[in-house]
């Protein structure tokens, strides 16, 4: 069974009040994650993953499409037992302090007021806030109510959790720690579905990722298999080498960085056999400090979607036909 | 405890530390207060106006207090996005409304039994002052414990317009649910006038709307007893039940229509 599935779920809007127009948030969107997953939805901003999230809420309902949530459709009640969720941005009761408004929702669970308390306070503890959990939460910062969403999303061990924009207004050692509590929510068997637009949280995190552009999925899959044999170039760490040897090898690279105290590193295409270069390089007194292939990172893989997808045609006034 | 009575716990110990409610429930005593000094400067009077103008201060701003919170209740929640946490939980919609409006009923009965208890330590206050032999001229006891009734269409006259308010709040904005709860309000005190418009000169086109208007807007005036209990008048307990039991049926329908309106409501 899925931790999350959509089949071909979709959400058109109408904007403008004088002169409405169609306008796609969602095409058929079909993806799966599977239980103790930590998958990453990313794309640019206004891509569709705060509406998919909205949609697996149930905060808005598909113009087709459906979705299930541990094999239960999204509509079912009692499936929002089992899940946790972080709204993007959220906000909270004011004149609620952060332990009120743990205790408020862990009742809402149905756990006695007493669990509530033990819950709220060990919650609390894990996202970081300290004495400050008996303000009321109109004092707190925007990161301190990020650390309390991230908090309430928890409050019932959920099985699988839908996090929007977590590290959102976090500074970076609360990103450290969010980064942190995710990885032991998967530890846990824990589903993790996390919105993102910061690439480097998904790379460190996940292990399948989907993104989206102007409402469409333009690839999902594993990162490793997103990523793999996409290596686009070797980098050559050389040391004791003369300027005058690299003048010499020039036009076979496409990079060359100066490092300082005779050291350069060089960026080979792939159809250049390093080994050949390195043993021409040793033959004039070099010393190799490192060989790595240049992979692809995910920001270049994500960069390359959203590109492909307006060549493509995907750009387009996402009104529907 | 029922998700219904949460939700309404919740909204009690928000609401109840709310700080336009403070404010509004601060004033109203003042205003209690000061008709104290007013009535110095009438002759015989002094406890008619005392009792007149606190009950018009308690009921003045306990409308305020239902419309100004009761709109927030959904349509701030909405803006502000806080409603996402909650829906995301094991609760439906119609709950949430359930809950929302009870929790707010129960915040304007403290704030309105905190303004009886101010209002009836000023009238105190008059009794313990003012010379038996002044007394005498009073129409009722300053202590009269029919002001009581008073309080308690106020607070049916509350219900009514928390649940306009939470009407209006699950499908406009909140400055639109305020204009249109206050509107009905108003509107819903002049009721009897709506039924008669033609005896104003009216045109028959107006008449008719007016007349639509009648049957379809709730009837306040029941509501208001305050002269009779000033008086010294009876109010039946046929007409608190009568006047209760029409406002709670409109009461219950217009929570029925938040409800199916809310339940197909998107959160864009």
């Amino acid at each position: 069974m899925d931790a999350i599935r959509t089949d071909g779920l979709t959400k058109h809007y109408t904007k403008g009040f004088w002169r409405p127009r169609p306008y796609v948030a969602l095409e058929e969107l079909s993806l799966q994650v599977g239980q103790g997953e930590v998958f990453g939805f990313l794309g640019p901003n206004g891509a569709g993953k705060t509406t998919t999230l909205k949609l697996l809420m149930q905060l808005i309902f598909p113009t087709s499409g459906r979705a299930e949530i541990l094999g239960r459709p999204v509509g079912d009640v009692s499936v929002r037992r089992r899940i946790g969720y972080l709204p993007e941005n959220p906000y909270f009761y004011d004149n609620l302090t952060a332990e009120e408004l743990l205790i408020y929702f862990a009742r809402v669970f149905g756990y006695s007021a007493q669990d509530g308390r033990a819950r709220a306070s060990r919650l609390l503890d894990e996202v970081g806030i300290g004495p400050e959990r008996r303000f009321q939460l109109r004092k707190f910062s925007k990161g301190m109510i990020q650390r309390v969403g991230i908090a309430q999303a928890l409050v019932n061990d959920p099985e699988v959790v839908f996090l929007d924009e977590p590290m959102s207004g976090l500074d970076p050692l609360g990103r450290r720690e969010v980064r942190e509590l995710i990885l032991r929510l998967r530890d846990k068997g824990c589903a993790v579905f996390f919105s993102s637009h910061v690439l480097s949280d998904a790379e460190a995190l996940c292990s399948r990722v989907a993104v989206v552009v102007k409402g469409r999925l333009a690839a999902t899959g594993r990162l490793s298999e997103l990523l793999a044999n996409r290596a686009r170039a070797w980098e050559l760490v050389i040391a004791n080498v003369n300027q005058s040897v690299i003048e010499r090898i020039k036009p076979r690279l496409t990079g060359v960085t100066a490092l300082g105290e005779g050291r350069f590193s060089l960026e080979l295409p792939l159809t250049v056999a390093p080994e050949k270069l390195l043993s021409e390089l040793v033959a004039t007194g070099g010393h190799l400090v490192s060989l790595n292939p240049v992979r692809e990172t995910l920001e270049d893989f994500f960069v390359q979607q959203v590109l492909a997808s307006n060549e493509a045609g995907i750009v387009r006034e996402r009104t529907a036909s | 405890m029922s998700a219904v009575l949460i939700v309404a716990r919740g909204v009690f110990k928000d609401s109840i530390r709310d700080r336009v409610a403070y404010n509004l429930v601060f004033f109203a005593i003042l205003l209690m207060a000061s008709s104290y000094l007013l009535a110095q400067l009438t002759a015989g009077q002094d406890v008619k106006i005392i009792k007149d103008l606190g009950l018009a201060a308690a009921s003045l701003m306990g409308v305020l207090i239902a419309v100004f919170i009761g709109i927030g209740l959904v349509a701030k929640e909405v803006e502000r996005r806080s409603i996402y946490s909650l829906l995301s939980k094991p609760i439906t919609r119609s709950q949430f409304i359930l809950g929302k409006y009870l929790g707010l009923v129960f915040t304007l009965v403290v704030n309105l039994a905190v303004m009886a208890i101010a209002y009836y330590i000023v009238l105190a206050c008059l009794d313990w002052l003012t010379p038996e032999s002044a007394k005498k001229a009073w129409e009722a006891a300053a202590l009269d414990p029919m002001l009581l009734k008073a309080f308690a269409l106020i607070s049916v006259e509350l219900m009514l317009v928390t649940a306009l308010a939470l009407f209006f709040s699950t499908f406009s904005s909140t400055f639109l649910s305020a204009s249109l709860t206050l509107a009905v309000y108003i509107i819903g005190h002049f009721s009897d006038d709506l039924r008669s418009l033609e005896s104003f000169g009216a045109s028959p086109v107006v008449s008719t709307v007016g007349r639509w208007l009648y049957y379809a807007l709730p009837n306040l005036a029941p509501l208001n007893v305050t002269e009779a209990v000033v008086h010294g008048h009876q109010v039946s307990l046929q007409h608190m039940l009568l006047a209760s039991g029409s406002i709670g049926l409109y009461v219950a329908v217009l929570l029925v229509a938040s409800t199916l309106i809310f339940e197909r409501r998107d959160f864009k």
